[in-house]
């Protein structure tokens, strides 16, 4: 645990003071933290010098547990209680989950989200992701000896909004502030664009243990966007390990029957499919219960075993240019994400069909990682002279159920985010008082086939003739993808809303509860730390008005100037004293004192950007 | 300027159809790199809301402005002149008969190559009506009568994304 490092209020006011940031690539097989350290991203290493933590926990008891590749050591001996590949269940239902007879834990179907059965009881792929975000979260403590500003967490592009959110709770759960959810492609892109700085238009292909993306980005001074994006959420290193696996043990005529014999068959397998990328041949050999299979295996074998899972991955190469409207010879690059990525057939494949060599300068593994630390070094404030900027787009349609189930698109897939757009709806029946909304997502015209993200009604329509209504739901999505719909009838001003959860629905009083119950909280009390941090928070939100006071002072009135001085001096005093309550009420107060100055601070920017480009351009 | 000036206001340029889509492109990234609320990551909630709306109605207008077809209907409605695109639904009956004719190939096109001259053959009513439109609400500055030619296109947008969704069926 990192000493608790305390800046007394008022003092150092140096707005210039610097936060710790960190980027978290959160993986199917193994998760990464980095932070920009003397202007340089790297990697944050373990204390015996290990970079890559597995992303596998194992619960030993109702209060033990084990992470990373501790957990990853007993695996073969735990297979029930030893979780891995975690990042598959964030957001799904039991249904929702491919091969869950081949996982060696057994689930459990719950509401919205599955759970996992283990010695400590069941736990939510939410609680099992929270603990490997916390063990990164003490190595980044301890790596600086202080405490962590925010992170930046990265999701696969094709993580829809119940697998956003899961995430997100996850890192409360944690105790880290996500600053940003960005996608994984994007974050890789950060990472070279600023390293190589690269223009042009760039394909990520992101082969990982568990998903695989491709992203089709543009990168231009400064400003990433992303023009398209598609891939399998399914697909990934480790079907490549269970396709060697699976015709291994076919040609064995042995069985596998036992959850043990199943996780040590994966286990033989990647490692030969790990030796298979340096050299021609390697060996597979496992010892099971039935018996030993001993076998040497060429390289051309293997890619011939997994030729089906490299077309798929090509198959959906095509499309996302297709999406894009673009041909192989616009790209001008690609990018390499992913440690399957180093199987050479990957190369291959990508480089006949690009007609170039991809890139692949920057490790593969970590590559996600460190992009996500330049966002969040960003994001902290750190760097106030970059003009990094991310524009990010929606992964897929968001829609709502129309009659005869059928799904009326409202944001379509690679809209730019954030975005707000609406459409107008009606009655069907005379004299209906209220419309049942049902929000999904997803590219299929029927319902049954999209995902369902939420439901809600819209009470208390006039009655009115068929038809007459004009009910205007407007669909919100924020920065980090996240969506609020609101539905408003027009003539009557009658108004429903709600923040998309996950229908799993951790209540925040739910996370609450949990926060007290976990680890990251269980040594430390929690008031002294609820007080830390409503301070911290008071004392930010001062500096932050003071700098813009400073910089644009001739926008407030005096007596506005006086209520802002006031609410400051208030602050600053409760910030002294003992209760966490106070300080945030107060801060709160200050913060509503100067949204009219934020308003009028930031249409000066507006009209100060359009002025310099017009000088720029007459 | 605020969040109900026009989106050629917000972004400084003459409320007409031509445009420069690497001018409208620019002036997208320098009011984004302002509003966007990335850059109020630090500054608390009611910042980023404000952020938020402002990057938000930028991102309404881009999207507005770079499509020439919503950037036409948007300027008609902007003089008095609105499309209805889902009330008034009457066509011209020489268009409706291309566009039964178009609808018979897109059925009876079974390979790439027949999909590819079917395509051509859409792009090309396409563009003659875009010039139309240009010619309508740049030099003539006639609205009304650019109405039935922007519905017309809104006609082969739709066709043309049947075609597309097509073109993925096929390989």
């Amino acid at each position: 645990m990192a000493l608790l490092q305390i800046s007394e209020p008022g003092q150092s006011p140096d707005p210039h003071t610097r936060r710790i940031a960190i980027g978290i690539d959160l993986g199917t097989t193994h998760s990464l933290v980095a932070a920009v350290r003397n202007g340089v991203a790297e990697c944050l290493p373990d204390g015996n010098g290990q970079v890559l933590l597995p992303s596998a926990v194992r619960y030993i008891d109702a209060q033990r547990r084990q992470i990373g590749q501790d957990a990853l050591a007993q695996q073969s001996a735990d297979p029930a209680n030893t979780i891995v590949s975690v990042k598959r269940l964030m957001g799904r239902g039991l249904a929702d989950v491919v091969d869950a007879q081949h996982l060696p834990y057994t689930l459990i179907d719950a509401p919205g989200m599955v759970k996992v059965h283990t010695v400590a009881g069941e736990k939510s792929p939410v609680e099992v992701s929270a603990e490997i975000l916390a063990t990164l979260r003490f190595r980044a403590e301890d790596s600086f000896d202080d405490d962590i500003f925010g992170a930046v967490i990265t999701v696969p592009a094709y993580f829809d909004d119940a697998q956003r959110q899961a995430t997100k709770d996850a890192a409360q759960l944690a105790g880290l502030q996500v600053l940003r959810l960005i996608n994984e492609p994007t974050a890789a892109a950060i990472a070279y664009g600023l390293d190589n700085a690269s223009e042009g238009v760039y394909a990520v292909y992101d082969l990982g243990g568990g998903t695989f993306d491709i992203s089709i980005l543009r990168l231009s001074a400064g400003v990433f966007e992303v023009l398209a994006t598609g891939g399998d959420s399914a697909l990934g290193g480790d079907d490549y390990d269970r396709a060697l696996a699976d015709a291994m043990l076919a040609g064995s005529g042995l069985h596998a029957t036992s959850l043990q014999d199943q996780a040590l068959l994966l286990a033989a397998a990647r490692a030969c499919k790990q030796s298979l990328s340096e050299s021609e041949s390697a060996s597979f050999s496992v010892a099971l219960a039935a018996g030993q299979i001993a076998q040497m295996l060429t390289r051309t074998e293997f890619e011939a075993i997994t030729a089906a899972l490299t077309a798929r991955t090509m198959q959906a190469v095509r499309k996302v240019l297709r999406d894009a409207r673009l041909q192989t010879a616009d790209v001008a690059g690609i990018v390499l994400v992913g440690g399957s990525t180093r199987m050479p057939q990957i190369r291959h494949a990508v480089g006949d069909f690009f007609g170039q060599a991809p890139l692949t300068n920057l490790n593969p593994d970590e590559v996600v990682a460190l992009g996500a630390a330049i966002q969040a070094n960003q994001l902290a404030g750190n760097n106030l002279a970059g003009s990094l900027l991310l524009l990010d787009v929606v992964p897929l349609s968001l829609g709502i159920e129309t009659m005869g189930g059928l799904v009326e698109r409202i944001v379509p897939r690679n809209q730019t985010i954030p975005t707000a757009m609406a459409q107008d709806f009606t009655t069907y029946q005379d004299g209906q008082t209220a419309l049942a909304l049902h929000v999904v997502q997803g590219e299929r015209d029927l319902v049954a086939d999209c995902r369902s993200l939420a439901r809600f009604t819209l009470r208390g329509i006039p009655p009115m003739v068929a038809g007459a209504a004009r009910i205007r739901v407007t669909f919100t999505v924020d920065a980090d993808g996240l969506l609020q719909v609101r539905a408003r009838e027009q003539n009557s001003g009658v108004e429903a809303h709600i923040d998309v959860k996950p229908s799993y629905g951790l209540s925040d009083d739910q996370i609450a509860t949990m926060l007290q119950d976990s680890f990251s909280t269980a040594q430390g009390d929690m008031r002294e730390r609820a007080l830390r941090e409503a301070r911290l928070d008071a004392q930010r939100l001062v500096l932050a008005i003071r700098s813009a006071m400073q910089a644009d002072a001739d926008l407030l009135a005096p007596a506005e100037l006086a209520v802002i001085e006031a609410a400051i001096l208030v602050l600053q005093a409760s910030a002294q004293g003992e209760d966490p309550a106070t300080i945030e009420a107060d801060s709160k107060t200050l913060a509503q004192a100067t949204e009219a100055f934020a308003a009028q601070r930031m249409n000066r920017g507006i009209a100060k950007a359009l002025s310099g480009r017009n000088i720029a351009t007459l | 300027m605020n969040l109900q000036s026009t989106d050629f206001e917000l972004f400084g340029l003459p409320t007409q159809f031509a445009q420069a889509p690497s001018l409208l492109q620019e002036r997208w990234k320098a009011l984004q790199a302002q509003a966007h609320p990335d850059n109020f990551a630090a500054q608390g909630s009611a910042a980023q809301r404000l952020a938020m709306q402002w990057s938000v109605r930028i991102n309404e207008a881009y999207q507005r402005l770079k499509n020439p077809l919503q950037r036409a209907a948007y300027l008609c409605e902007l003089h008095g002149a609105p499309i209805q695109a889902h009330s008034n639904t009457a066509m011209a009956p020489e268009f409706l008969m291309q566009q039964i004719e178009w609808r018979e190939a897109l059925d009876e096109a079974a390979t790439e190559p027949a999909l590819d001259a079917l395509a051509a053959s859409v792009d090309l009513a396409q563009s003659t009506l875009l010039a139309r439109c240009a010619e309508l609400l740049d030099t003539q500055g006639d609205y009304a009568a650019a109405v039935p030619v922007v519905r017309s296109l809104l006609f082969i947008d739709k066709f043309r994304h049947d075609l597309d969704a097509r073109f993925d069926a096929l390989r």
